[in-house]
């Protein structure tokens, strides 16, 4: 089984989100990048197919040089190849485009990506991505198993789970659930020594557009202060509640 | 030319987020001035639509259909919105719905924002105003294809009644068996409770109730508030919680009216997913825990102590009120 994690660079999640350029740019000064938590747990997910079934799995990440130490990371969790496609990962669409040419120029079976990715949280390149390359897609998927060329893949509804049955090509849009939070890896020396080696290959974008444009961005109003209330004083509370926020 | 939403239902019933994607249709429509269409699976009714905004609702019956297909589905609404000539398509930020959202943009060509929070900036640049950064921020997004595929943000627009009559017309969408490349084998649903998707209120409880013995009183306040229950993500990483209860970044977003955190220190990442709500509580021992800088009211003191008083505080409150 050929396995192909899409690989989002996303700020930390402790980051402290700036704007610069007129609030139309993200400030990426003294943020720290990381593999989206979502991606994290499918890559996870794939070392355990490539451990237990024998599976190849690559890396990829639409992007500019600035996300190699990401991937790089990817490599030293145990990936065996990573791909970069060289271009700035404008939005969705364009990055659905890029990763389908790579998909399908490199036959991969299954395909993992996050079902988000937590900077701009478009939730919308692993189906758009299952639809341009005609594979079968699973979105919010906590837990997949494969059989041959058959899947079984378990997703998070509102209020539950469901099971179904599939086959491969598949997509899948993962996260935490795939594997366990306990499961995943810090990479060690080992690791970190032999991702220096692996082939980390960088591919010119296709030709695609982007569907749409990010043109400003804006701080959510800062918060008035919180009101205390007496931990021997619950009726306040209720009423606050009832009379003032107007909520129950 | 019409605007289209795709409106859901639950065991033939409405569920509360399409009367909320059919009022927001309404306000889009408006400024294009145009009507809406609303697309409906098997619906038993679909009179209760008019109420907000629904112009005319296809009502689409046929049993390869009964149950959520994401391909099939988008398949299906694509069709309609083909139909309808529609420009913009309008669904929710429901699990089902974020599913099929990006087979369906594919499908019509169309440029899709997400998490989408307010009736557009401007019809031309098509702008609308979406979440980004897991709620940290907001982002202006420009949509510059012909076809629009909007998802709303749960409880971001609210419910606007209207008034009107939706005509209900059958729509035979046609269905193919390469729709069915997924097949659902089971669901493990628990449907004597309020989903976190759903929910108007939230109980949420974290590390500082010490163990999973002591979620009695949790599920208890849940229970007189009619509330769904979540919690903080190491609370599930134990084990002492079930996943799909966790929420934040990593877990699920919550979006609800009310969102009480009892023994939740409210580091960023927790945060960031429920930023959301409309009015935020805090119950927790240390004055000094960040989540006090996001709440609306506070309690400082003993979660042991006072979420069984407050529980009896809202029994007496909705005797009182009943
Ligand atoms: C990549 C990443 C992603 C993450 N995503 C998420 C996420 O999605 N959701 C999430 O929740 N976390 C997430 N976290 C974890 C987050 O950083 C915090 O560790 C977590 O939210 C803390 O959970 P907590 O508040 O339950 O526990 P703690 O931080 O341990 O806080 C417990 C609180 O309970 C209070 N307390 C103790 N006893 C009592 C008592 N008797 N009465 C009242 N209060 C009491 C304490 O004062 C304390 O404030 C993520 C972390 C990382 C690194």
């Amino acid at each position: 089984m050929k396995i192909l994690v899409c690989i989002s660079h996303v700020p930390d999640t402790t980051s402290k989100i700036n704007f610069t350029d007129g609030d139309t740019k993200f400030d990426t000064n003294g943020v720290q990048f990381v593999i989206n938590p979502n991606d994290e747990f499918g890559l996870t997910r794939a070392m355990w197919f490539k451990e237990k079934q024998g599976a190849s799995v690559d890396v990829v990440n639409v992007g500019g040089a600035e996300t190699e130490p990401t991937l790089r990371k990817a490599l030293a969790i145990g990936a065996d190849t990573a791909i970069r496609v060289n271009a700035e990962a404008t939005d969705g669409a364009f990055v659905a485009k890029q990763l389908a040419k790579v998909a399908q120029d490199g036959g991969y079976d299954l395909i993992i990506a996050g079902r988000e990715s937590i900077d701009y949280n478009g939730g919308m390149v692993p189906g758009m991505l299952a639809e341009l390359i005609g594979a079968n897609f699973v979105n919010t998927c906590i837990g997949l198993e494969v059989d041959g060329s058959n899947a079984t893949a378990t997703r998070e509804i509102d209020g539950g789970k469901e099971t179904s049955t599939t086959s491969l090509p598949l997509v899948v849009g993962g996260q935490k659930g795939l594997v366990e939070e306990s499961d995943l890896r810090i990479p060690n020396m080992r690791g970190i020594m032999m991702a220096r080696k692996k082939p980390l290959n960088v591919v010119e974008a296709t030709d695609a557009s982007a569907d749409s444009s990010a043109t400003k961005f804006e701080k959510p109003a800062p918060k008035g202060a919180v009101k205390l209330v007496d931990a021997g004083n619950l009726d306040e509370l209720v009423n606050l509640l009832h009379t003032e926020a107007k909520v129950i | 030319m019409s605007v289209l939403v795709y409106t859901e239902t639950e065991n033939g019933v409405f569920k509360k987020a399409a009367f909320e994607v059919a009022s927001y249709a309404k306000a889009v429509a408006n400024t294009l001035g145009t009507t809406v269409t609303a697309v409906a699976f098997n619906a038993n009714s679909t009179g209760d639509l008019a109420a907000y905004g629904a112009d005319k609702v296809l009502n689409i019956k046929n049993d390869q259909l009964s149950d959520f297909n994401a391909k099939a589905y988008a398949n299906a609404i694509k069709q309609a919105a083909q139909k309808e000539d529609a420009k913009v398509v309008i669904i929710s930020s429901s699990a089902d719905s974020k599913f099929l959202a990006g087979l369906l943009a594919i499908g019509l060509n169309a440029g899709y924002a997400s998490n989408v929070v307010s009736a557009p900036e401007s019809a031309s640049p098509f702008t609308v105003k979406r979440t980004a950064f897991t709620n940290k921020a907001f982002s202006f997004t420009e949509i510059n294809t012909d076809v629009k595929l909007i998802g709303l943000s749960k409880n971001a627009f609210g419910l606007v009644e209207a008034s009107g009559a939706a005509a209900e017309e059958a729509f035979e969408p046609s269905v193919a068996d390469s729709d069915f490349g997924v097949k659902t084998t089971s669901v493990d649903k628990a449907t004597d409770k309020v989903t976190i998707a759903d929910a108007e209120v939230v109980v949420s409880a974290g590390r500082g109730m010490k163990g999973p013995e002591n979620w009695g009183m949790i599920e208890e306040l849940a229970d007189v508030l009619g509330a769904a229950t979540a919690c903080s993500k190491p609370v599930s990483d134990m084990g002492w919680r079930p996943h799909g209860e966790h929420v934040g970044q990593t877990g699920k977003p919550v979006a609800s009216n009310l969102y009480i955190a009892i023994g939740i220190s409210g580091a960023i990442q927790h945060l960031a997913g429920i930023n959301s709500s409309k009015v935020k509580v805090v119950i927790n021992n240390d004055a000094e825990a960040p989540f006090f800088k996001a709440a609306d009211y506070g309690v400082v003191g003993d979660a042991f102590e006072i979420v069984p008083s407050l529980i009896e505080k809202l029994k007496q409150f909705k005797a009182q009120n009943a």
